[in-house]
């Protein structure tokens, strides 16, 4: 019923529509505007171009600066404080850009509107204008540019030695998280290995694994350098950690790395924006298929000596898993049952 | 007819008997050679395309905008892929982003525009008869109609069509146990890209050799509009670039069906490992985007070149800088295959490549700043005249410049590294790539639609098609920037699932109310468009008063063009509102020896030589009349 309401009124809305157009058609005809170069709308036109400008520019300040809490994230990184710099000044130096081209692009179709008694300036070319448009975007660019080169090329420097190895392998649809364990040493893998059991394909032949141990989330902690080591196992997914201003794709076998330095606890943060339950988050950015929107991971970024308080008291992976290396040769066996009792 | 020289004499004659035989509806609709037909099929294709591709977009932004509604009435439409609770599957909301940005990209900007204005204007606005080949130019069509057909139907099957991006990285597209639209899906994408590859080719090379050999008398490359420019220019960026992409969907083709490893390595998927190795998924990524970028430029020059001339001819001013227009467009040509990796900042790839694409890609905004910077000028101190074609190129060179200037962000790979695949990305591309180029094309429909069919559109109707638009998509696409910013990620079902994440859901409605509003408001042009094909206003020979050739010849031109000789030209495109002149445009046929009293002095000179030229080809024409008679 209500439908039938709706459509009878859409047709009725319609065919007055449709009168209006042909009666303005007619009248217009009739007063010969259509034969004139510029009619009455040139003017209408005009004028909506300096209206668009001021309500829409209006419109932008009020959003950006009433919202600017909420679109701006925290940063967590010590790189990220320095790529959030040149984003705002990029976001100045192109803010001024904007704006001005703007204000000429819709304040000239007002200002220089047709008018019959008037002609347009013949002015083809000016090559000494072209020079300083030329030149003046290249230099602000290339000021830019460094700026954003001394960045990258910190940022994906080797990381330093004494970095925490985390590694974190993505596969549809979750992470998997795996530290080396004491040696700081992560063991191999081969995607060979992979099984329900061995989840990261972890090679325990290699002795480096014997001590690995798997972790539901990614802890980290504050102020000391931390060393993604990231890969795939079946398609490309991209490690994404907004507040650490990190992404890096996960590549099927080819091993990428990305080094930070976290600089607030998960509770630093949570006393700064006032949120008991803030948390760091990982998320996927690389389209992977119909769980890439839900592939979630959490990081806790922790002081030192809890860091270090929680790192002893993981277990080795294999000491709840000794399947894994039930079938190793004699002296590796040995070395992974002693590990296991150590941890028992 | 005795007057014609020998050289035009056999194709004149064929345009007086046209209405008399060659004609059947098969020749002169389907099957046809002439370049203006050509054209028109390209548009009327791209629109449908353009209806397909947008109509998905509004499917996908109903589930971002309103998560928790109850889809139950599109099962007609959608069937299984609506879920028995009543919401959007997530592997078909990746088919859906997957098949607009691709119908987007190549069906409706690539095809839909350079098609339709390529083949429109180039012989028109050169003085020639038609293509270089013809026939080329209909397999063309054709080659492009097949593949439209192809990738029409894998909407329908029963896995979906293809759903990895618009970009298809293997993996995820090479392994069917990954997706089920990789599997026919995904090959069926890849035949009709075939398809469509091969007429972009068939119609570049016709394009180029069109531009190059059959310009007419006097029309020097100098004298060129900047829409030939533009289309010539974009032809050789497609013949270089698209071979490029046909590799690289080949090589996928192998990886697929025949077991080899280009782009495969150390895989376990479905609960067993895979026996490829050696393959690098990042290959995929540098072949794509050799091409992929240059497509960006592919897209945007025609309509940077369609707003050249609008924008010159409605502001009765010469464009401004013209030489500078063209060298701009010669940069970024050029530019254009060097800046490829600023897609793959974090692809895993040496960060020293990415230090080198950093600088590349930021001396490409100097040409682009260029003409914007020309395209103000042109206004500045103009006559403006507001027709709708108009109206839509001063909104292009908006969105050129919002676009554009987020591009500053993403060049730089340090600010990059938070931004990517984010929709930071989404509304910088759709400003500067989607809706520049949308603009462009619809500013050339309205500009054009008088010599392509006779009649005017509405200009009231087109105003309000333009500012509901123009409107609609700032709403649309300029607070994706705050999502972006907020680290939003792109092609994800729903955000909230992430703290960080979890907001502006309020944002993402008005989102979506704007998009199905613009959308909608798209049928404003549509019944503009085929109401003014029958019922429209005649329209008059030269209703924008324009210097271009193809507003001297008839008002439904003939296969042939010009039913006389092809007329000579004296001068350049852009002799508007010239001092002394008694008009304010001289138009490219008046010999400067005719306008004594508006010529520059270095024209003045040029009067003597002009007249020597005509003074020969008159003996010439008399000597082939009295061979003839
Ligand atoms: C009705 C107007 C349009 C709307 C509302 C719209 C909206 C969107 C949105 C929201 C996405 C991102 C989806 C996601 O990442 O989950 C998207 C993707 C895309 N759109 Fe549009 N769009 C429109 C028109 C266009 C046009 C004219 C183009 C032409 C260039 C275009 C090209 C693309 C491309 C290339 C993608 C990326 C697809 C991918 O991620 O693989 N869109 N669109
Ligand atoms: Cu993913
Ligand atoms: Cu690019």
């Amino acid at each position: 019923m209500y439908g039938f309401l709706i459509a009878v009124g859409i047709l009725l809305l319609l065919s007055i529509i449709w009168m209006v157009y042909r009666i303005q058609t007619l009248v217009s005809v009739m007063k010969g505007s259509d034969k004139k170069v510029a009619t009455g709308s040139n003017k209408v036109n005009a004028f909506m171009f300096v209206l668009f400008l001021v309500g829409a520019g209006g419109l932008m300040f009020w959003y950006s600066i009433k919202e600017f809490d909420n679109y701006n994230l925290p940063v967590a990184s010590e790189h990220g404080v320095i790529t959030d710099q040149l984003f705002w000044i990029t976001m100045a130096v192109t803010g001024v850009v904007f704006i001005i081209t703007h204000i000429l692009l819709f304040w000239f179709p007002y200002k220089y509107q047709y008018q019959e008694n008037r002609k347009a300036d013949f002015y083809p070319d000016n090559n000494k204008l072209e020079v300083i448009w030329t030149t003046v975007p290249a230099v602000v660019l290339a000021l830019l540019v460094i700026g954003g080169w001394k960045a990258w090329s910190d940022i994906t420097a080797p990381a330093p030695e004494n970095s925490h190895v985390v590694e974190i392998m993505g596969y549809q649809f979750a992470w998997e998280v795996r530290y080396p364990g004491m040696d700081n040493v992560l063991g191999d893998h081969d995607y060979r290995l992979t099984s329900a059991t061995n989840v990261s394909g972890v090679d325990f032949t290699d002795k480096n694994a014997l001590d690995d141990f798997m972790s539901p989330v990614v802890v980290i902690p504050k102020g000391e350098p931390v060393l993604f080591k990231i890969r795939a196992r079946d398609v490309l997914h991209s490690v994404f950690a907004p507040h650490m201003r990190l992404k890096m794709d996960a590549v099927p076998g080819m091993p990428t790395r990305f080094w930070f330095m976290p600089t607030k606890t998960t509770e630093e943060m949570r006393a700064e924006l006032n949120d008991p339950d803030f948390v760091y988050e990982i998320a996927c950015t690389e389209i992977c298929g119909r769980g890439h929107f839900s592939m979630r991971k959490e990081i806790r970024v922790v002081e030192p000596d809890e860091f270090r308080k929680w790192m002893a008291e993981q277990k080795p992976y294999i000491v709840n898993n000794p399947s894994l290396v039930a079938d190793l040769p004699e002296e590796l066996k040995e070395l992974a049952e002693i590990t296991i009792s150590e941890h028992k | 007819m005795a007057t014609a020289n020998t050289a035009t004499h056999s194709a004149t004659a064929h345009d007086h008997h046209d209405h008399e035989h060659h004609d059947n509806f098969i020749t002169k609709y389907i099957f046809t050679t002439d370049h203006k037909m050509i054209g028109k099929q390209f548009l009327i294709t791209g629109m449908l395309w353009a209806f397909i591709g947008g109509l998905l977009s509004v499917i996908f932004r109903l589930q971002l905008g309103f998560p928790d509604m109850n889809l139950e009435w599109l099962r007609p439409l959608l069937g299984g892929w609506i879920t028995p609770d009543g919401a959007l599957d997530p592997e078909f909301y990746l088919a859906l982003v997957t098949m607009h940005g691709t119908i987007m990209v190549f069906f409706v900007l690539t095809a839909g525009l350079s098609g339709t204005f390529s083949n429109f204007l180039i012989p028109l606005q050169i003085g020639a008869r038609d293509m270089a080949s013809g026939f080329m130019n209909m397999l063309s069509y054709w080659f492009f109609f097949v593949s439209s057909v192809i990738m029409f139907i894998s909407l329908f099957i029963e896995t979906g069509p293809a759903s990895g991006g618009w970009v298809v990285y293997p993996p995820l597209s090479a392994l069917e146990q990954a997706m089920p639209g990789s599997g026919l899906g995904m090959t069926l994408w890849l035949i009709a890209m075939t398809f469509f590859i091969a007429s972009s080719l068939l119609g570049g090379i016709n394009y180029i050799t069109t531009v190059i050999n059959l310009r007419t008398k006097g029309m020097s490359f100098s004298r060129l509009p900047l829409t030939i420019w533009a289309f010539f220019l974009t032809a050789i960026i497609g013949l270089l670039s698209f071979p490029v992409l046909f590799s690289a969907a080949l090589l996928l083709v192998f990886d697929r069906s025949f077991g080899t490893s280009f782009y495969l390595s150390d895989i376990y998927i479905g609960n067993e490992a895979l026996p490829n190795t050696g393959g690098s998924p990042v290959l995929y990524q540098h072949l794509f985007w050799f091409l992929g970028h240059p497509e960006v430029y592919i897209v945007l020059l025609p309509a940077l070149g369609i707003t050249s001339e609008i924008i010159a001819t409605n502001s009765r001013k010469p464009i401004f800088g013209y030489k500078a227009m063209v060298i701009s467009m010669l940069g970024i040509t050029i530019l254009s295959f060097v800046v490829w990796a600023h897609h793959m900042f974090v692809s895993g790839m040496n960060p020293f490549l990415g230090s080198i694409f950093m600088f590349l890609t930021l001396i490409i905004a100097i040409p682009s700043a260029v003409k914007v910077f020309n395209y103000l000028t042109t206004l500045w101190r103009g006559n403006l005249i507001f027709t709708p074609g108009m109206l839509f190129s001063i909104g292009l060179v908006s969105f050129f410049i919002s676009g554009g200037l987020t591009g500053i962000f993403l060049g730089n790979s340090a600010i990059d590294i938070q931004l990517h695949d984010t929709y930071f990305v989404v509304a910088h591309f759709h400003l500067v790539m989607g809706s520049a180029s949308f603009f462009g094309l619809m500013a050339g429909v309205y500009h054009w639609f008088p010599k392509m069919f006779g009649r005017m559109m509405d200009a009231r109707l087109g105003y309000i098609h333009f500012w509901l638009t123009f409107i609609g998509v700032y709403l649309v696409f300029f607070p994706m920037h705050y999502i972006g910013i907020a680290g939003f990620p792109r092609r994800y079902y729903s955000w909230t699932g992430f703290e960080f994440s979890n907001m502006y859901t309020d944002l993402n409605m008005f989102v979506s109310v704007a998009a199905i509003i613009t959308f909608a408001a798209q049928f404003i042009f549509v019944f503009n468009f085929f109401y003014s094909m029958y019922r429209g206003r005649v329209a008059s020979l030269n209703p924008w008063r324009s210097t271009t050739l193809e507003w001297t010849t008839p008002l439904h031109p003939g296969h042939g063009n010009w039913p006389g000789e092809i007329p000579t030209v004296y001068r350049w495109p852009y002799d508007y509102s010239k001092p002394g002149a008694k008009e304010d445009f001289i138009p490219q046929t008046v010999p400067l020896s005719a306008t004594p009293e508006s010529n520059l002095p270095h024209e003045q000179e040029l009067v003597k030589l002009e007249k020597e030229i005509m003074a020969d080809e008159e003996t010439e024409l008399v000597a082939n009349e009295a061979k003839q008679v």
